[in-house]
């Protein structure tokens, strides 16, 4: 457990690379067991001096309601329908954002290292946009698309866009020739190498620019919907805050946090199936 | 990362070759982008837009030039940036430490790694309420929001790096009579630096990120409560101004701290 403990504090871009050398940490002890249980433990023992910090005024209760008066909130609005209308059209603006940017952005970045015309119109747009703040893109959207769905989603595919065309282009160029000349000499046409062989082999670089993006795509969700109110999770806690109902903004929290867990884990459990294959998931 | 290894293919080809040859390179490369400007322009002249949603770039650069001059900008822009960078520097500082931590020492990974795989999928925006009700409207919790946006990404780097040492690497040393200190110091951290540093490259992105979004949201100055205020208040050519020069702020900081990375890591291609 400790093995896989650590794999999935992983993220960003160390996954694609061969398994580094396992340290004296990494190996799989008898005492993994051991390692699991005192992790809850720590867990269980925070959210313990949570509950009695804020219950017993070491901590100011406005600063950090109880965690069972928060518990209680959830509870509550999840009775009501509000929690699940909430994170359902977040998860549905950062998805259909994210999904709209692999469309576009994984056939770009394939094409970018096929077609000499599109790499030339490309490749400075990548780099260009790549590192620039995203966000600050927000107002413009809104001034183009009004304040609804529309220009939430656009701004979500808008930053989710360049690591994805960025890595499938990375992933897809400079490839082993091998197995496509021996795949060529075996008669395979360009479209059957493509999917055959280029595609499989670019995959693990096209996953972890997903991975990069996915977060991204999140946090650039919640702040729209902060910024334009409305419903969903972000419009809910900016409107606690304003309210200073702090147990309500700690709902948001206790809520966004276990959405993003569930998002993320769930991206890499695809990443372990699809690459099934591969060395990297057989570690 | 990958934006910079396709930075990397388009350096001139000769090496030494004489620096005009260098700028004329650049400007074909980004000749793109004034295709993007044609097509701005074009359709701001076609009529088929409303030069309120899309001025004339004449416009937003006189606006920018104004705004340049007039001290506001760069006023606003110091305000952004020193927020930024101290969030950043305390959660390299913190970040550094507790990454190393966790990979030379069993009880410190028991303890921060059940905190960092809770939070690492958190949207870190969420927290702009929460600094909110924490420290208020000033700077300090703009600050404390970059501050914890930027940790994790650190955190995450420094421990991925450190545990990936070759082990034999520790154990030389150690053989050699290294202490405890003296090996983190000189082989863990040297060893790890490439993940280290990208770990603070994917930090100073998030650092922009949530400093523009903060300042949307909870702020009486900087570059972003700028951009909200002129939206606002609909002076449109400003407003694109500087939202062109914020993104131009992002990419200019990547790019500059690529620059010291790859100079910082020269001796291992050596």
């Amino acid at each position: 457990m400790a093995g896989s403990a650590q794999n999935t504090a992983v993220p960003v871009g160390a996954e694609a690379k061969p398994a580094p050398p396992r340290s004296r940490l990494g190996r799989r002890r008898p005492g993994a067991f051991l390692d699991l249980s005192v992790q809850v433990g720590v867990v269980l023992a925070l959210c313990l001096a949570w509950e009695a910090g804020a219950r017993l005024g070491a901590i100011n209760p406005f600063l950090l309601p109880p965690l069972t008066d928060v518990l209680a909130r959830i509870g509550e609005d999840a009775a009501s329908g509000a929690v699940f209308v909430d994170l359902g059209l977040t998860l549905y603006r950062a998805l259909l954002g994210f999904f709209i940017a692999a469309v576009i952005g994984i056939p770009v970045g394939i094409l970018m290292s096929r077609v000499a015309v599109v790499r030339w119109f490309f490749d400075p747009l990548l780099s260009v946009g790549f590192p620039m703040p995203k966000v600050a893109f927000l107002p413009i959207f809104i001034l183009w698309f009004d304040i609804y769905d529309t220009s939430k989603v656009i701004m979500v595919a808008f930053s989710c866009f360049f690591p994805i065309a960025a890595a499938t282009y990375a992933g897809t160029t400079g490839l082993d020739k091998w197995p496509i000349w021996s795949a060529r000499s075996f008669g395979a046409k360009e479209v059957e190498i493509l999917w055959e062989v280029n595609l499989p082999m670019a995959l693990p670089q096209i996953l972890t620019g997903l991975q990069v993006a996915l977060p991204v795509g999140m946090i650039t969700t919640v702040v729209t919907e902060m910024l334009m109110g409305g419903r969903g999770i972000g419009g809910s806690m900016i409107m606690a805050g304003r309210f200073a109902d702090s147990v309500g903004v700690f709902a948001g929290i206790v809520e966004i946090v276990a959405l993003g867990f569930l998002v993320v884990k769930s991206l890499e459990l695809l990443r372990a199936r699809l690459l099934a294959w591969h060395p990297e998931t057989r570690r | 990362m990958s934006a910079a290894g396709a930075q990397g293919r388009a350096a001139p080809a000769v090496p030494g070759s004489p620096r005009l040859f260098g700028i004329l390179d650049a400007a074909l490369r980004y000749s793109p982008l004034l295709v993007l400007v044609a097509i701005w322009e074009g359709l701001g002249l076609s009529g088929l837009v409303s030069r309120q949603m899309l001025p004339d770039l004449g416009t937003i650069l006189s606006e920018f030039w104004r705004m340049l001059v007039g001290g506001d900008l760069l006023y606003n822009t110091a305000r952004s940036l020193s927020r930024s960078f101290s969030g950043l520097a305390l959660a390299i500082l913190v970040g550094l430490a507790a990454g190393l931590a966790m990979a030379t020492a069993r009880p410190a990974r028991l303890l921060i790694n059940p905190v960092v795989q809770i939070f690492y999928p958190m949207p870190k925006s969420a927290l702009i309420p929460v600094v909110m009700i924490w420290l208020g409207l000033g700077d300090a919790s703009k600050v404390l929001l970059i501050f914890l946006g930027c940790l994790l990404p650190v955190v995450v780097g420094a421990y991925n790096g450190a545990r990936g040492v070759n082990p034999f690497l520790i154990w030389s040393a150690r053989s050699l009579g290294a202490g405890r200190f003296e090996v983190l110091r000189e082989v863990i951290v040297p060893a790890a630096m490439p993940e280290i540093l990208n770990g603070c490259r994917t930090a100073l992105a998030f650092s922009f990120i949530l400093m523009v979004s903060s300042e949307f949201l909870i702020a009486s100055d900087g570059v972003g409560y700028m951009i909200s205020s002129l939206g606002d208040g609909g002076i449109y050519p400003a407003m694109f101004a500087v939202i062109f020069f914020v993104a131009a702020i992002g990419f200019a900081a990547d790019r500059i701290y690529t620059a010291i990375m790859r100079r910082q890591l020269r001796w291992r291609n050596a």
